[in-house]
């Protein structure tokens, strides 16, 4: 073995160990504790799981690549609630009247559209006025979230099509729709960060932008991209939900932000950029998921999972903290 | 004959910047609207604008220091929800001091976390955000609270009362401004919180004790969201759980706004006043013009970017990012 390969596994294994150590407390605790005569490891509900992890879990691939690429983007839950109301009003529109069903594919056309083209703004501003990525889609945050209100007021946009219900309720080998969008899409990233160029450079530019520059990389239009992803993935997990649900509150998507920067880091993402993969994103998100609903499951309440949540937060990063030290900060103080 | 070059001029504006747009957003306003410089209206904006204000001097604080603070907002809701459940089981008296140590306890666990342990604020306090949540909904068990007798409560004075005619808030914002103004400019204090936030390094190499000093501007920051949870209680005498809920952005934002880097050691409390008093009279302004209450996220949004690309720009001489 290399040196460094026991923590180096420690630390890639360290968010699969975690979900397992969650499986078991939550399996013995639901035991004592649960109301339910249903076992916490029931088969069904890890499926529901999967398919309840799958908004968030969506945004999440695409935060890893922006994160790994030494960005971050606040704005996503505001490009999410602006996605789902392009989808559901667009449905609406007099000049599709005449398409019938054919209106699904059109209107999740011009919500990915909607949602990649906000996306990709964020990435041009970042790219071209040189601004940190924190303080712009924090910017476009407010200024998202302000256009989603301005389309409706505070009123809900609604509209059912049973078909597209249908088809978001559909279950295919077992898995619900979302589930596999939630697959289909950690598999897409997954192979665009180890397998492509553009993700070899993404984790260049974040590692050291200064060295990426001087190997020829072109830094910017790579960081939009990566914008333009997370914006296309926003958008996505809306049209998931919102298919099944057909109505979206202007306040939806808040703290959506708060809860994939979670679960990225989580995952092992390094908030400074340069390190991180899609698979303990994954991980990540899974864990978040078994927290809110091993809590459900043994009884308590919303507030337990919010403090749980931020304490295991802060304790992951201490412990990283803690394996990465390796004796170089000497600097005592 | 003295010269000035173009690239002065470029850096003078980029410096007074955020006053010239101010001044120029109140001649403009006020040309539209003759409304809008009386008396009345003025102090409806800074009285509004008093809560976010208070927050957004601690914050300031942290930011110079190198750091961030997230947790602000869900920190604010839990010092007004605890003030105002005291205020009926032990008296208004004691129920403010009691406040007041349970948030600089919590503002101590951060300045704890960041300062001593050296963690990334930004995931220190994203986690604090959400726990702190979960605390205030686990005390008071996710019902509003309400003080019993509204009327005969001297309580209100905080956020209702006058002195002089001057809203309380607004005397409590300017003073605190006054007082933490001279802390962060005038004292040794002050000039360790620029240095921790410029250079790190060379601040500890130089004799400062950086975690000491980091874990002083999170005490501070949490004082003054007690202060602002305390005009909030005082305000509306009852309060739902999600009360602050959001503002860490609003208040970072208004930090940014007022000059303020985000990789610390630039910044003045004086500018950060300016930063929520633009934000207070924008949103003001463009109601009274008629235009629709959501209009003014958009235009935050649009001014945020402008103030530090343009404050950027200055100091590269380029008005564009030299990002391939």
């Amino acid at each position: 073995m290399q040196p460094g390969a026991l923590s180096k596994a420690l630390k890639g294994g360290a968010i699969w160990g975690f979900i397992v150590l969650e499986l078991i407390f939550f399996s013995i605790a639901g035991q004592f504790l649960s109301l339910s005569d249903t076992a916490f490891m029931d088969f069904d509900n890890m499926l529901l799981l999967l398919k309840q992890s799958a908004p968030i879990g969506i945004i999440a691939m695409g935060m890893t690549i922006v994160m790994v690429n030494g960005n971050i983007d606040l704005s996503v839950g505001a490009t999410f609630a602006i996605a789902a109301i392009v989808l559901l009003d667009s449905m609406t529109w007099p000049i599709f009247a005449g398409l019938g069903d054919w209106v699904i594919p059109v209107a999740w056309l011009l919500a990915l559209l909607a949602g990649t083209a906000f996306g990709a703004l964020n990435g041009l501003i970042v790219w071209k006025t040189g601004v940190d990525a924190f303080i712009v889609t924090l910017g476009s945050m407010l200024g998202y979230r302000g256009i989603v209100f301005l389309f409706n007021g505070e009123n809900p946009t609604s509209h059912l099509n049973w078909t597209l219900v249908d088809f978001a309720e559909a279950e295919f080998l077992g898995l619900a729709t979302a589930s596999w969008f939630l697959l289909a899409v950690t598999l897409g990233i997954w192979l665009l960060m180890t397998r492509t160029v553009h993700g070899r450079n993404a984790y260049a530019i974040g590692d050291n932008r200064e060295a990426a520059v001087n190997a020829g990389i072109r830094v910017g239009p790579h960081m939009m991209i990566n914008f333009a992803i997370i914006g296309f993935l926003a958008a996505l997990s809306a049209v998931v939900f919102y298919s099944e649900s057909g109505s979206v509150n202007p306040n939806d998507g808040q703290l959506y932000e708060l809860w994939v920067i979670t679960a990225v880091v989580l995952g092992g993402t390094k908030i400074t950029g340069g390190a991180g993969s899609v698979i303990g994103t994954f991980g990540g998100v899974i864990a978040i998921q078994l927290l809110r609903k091993g809590l459900g499951h043994i009884g308590a309440d919303t507030s337990t999972v919010n403090l749980v949540i931020g304490l295991i937060l802060i304790a992951v990063l201490f412990l990283d903290r803690q394996l990465n030290l390796k004796g170089k900060e000497a600097l005592r103080i | 004959m003295v010269t000035v070059s173009r690239r002065e001029i470029g850096s003078m504006l980029a410096k007074q910047g955020i006053l010239i747009a101010f001044a120029l957003f109140m001649i403009g306003f006020t040309l539209a609207n003759a409304k809008f410089l009386s008396v009345d209206n003025v102090f409806s904006v800074v009285r509004s604008s008093a809560i976010l204000g208070v927050m957004a001097l601690g914050v300031t604080f942290v930011v110079i220091s190198g750091n961030l603070d997230l947790s602000v907002g869900s920190m604010m809701s839990f010092s007004t929800i605890v003030v105002l459940d005291l205020h009926d089981k032990i008296g208004p008296a004691l129920a403010i001091p009691a406040m007041f140590a349970m948030t600089l306890c919590l503002g101590a666990f951060i300045g704890f976390l960041v300062g001593y342990l050296r963690l990334n604020s930004l995931i220190v306090t994203l986690g604090m955000l959400s726990a702190i949540h979960g605390l205030t909904l686990t005390y008071s068990g996710g019902q509003n609270m309400d003080i019993a007798d509204k009327e005969g409560t001297w309580f209100s004075v905080f956020g209702q009362g006058a002195i002089l005619g001057v809203p309380t808030p607004i005397l409590m914002f300017l003073s605190l401004a006054a007082l933490l103004g001279l802390v962060l400019a005038k004292t040794p204090f002050g000039r360790k919180v620029y240095a921790v936030g410029g250079n790190g390094t060379a601040a500890t190499f130089s004799g400062i004790k950086r975690a000491r000093t980091v874990f002083t501007c999170y005490l501070i920051s949490a004082g003054c969201v007690a202060v602002a949870g305390l005009i909030q209680a005082s305000r509306s005498l009852g309060s739902q759980n999600t009360v602050g809920q959001g503002l860490e952005l609003e208040v970072l934002a208004a930090v940014i706004l007022g000059g303020a880097s985000l990789m610390g050691g630039v910044g003045t409390i004086f500018k950060t006043v300016i930063g929520v008093l633009i934000l207070g009279f924008i949103q003001n302004g463009l109601l009274l013009l008629g235009l629709p209450f959501y209009f003014q996220f958009v235009v935050t949004w649009i001014i945020i970017i402008l103030a530090v690309w343009l404050d950027i720009a200055a100091k590269r001489g380029k008005l564009w990012s030299p990002i391939a």
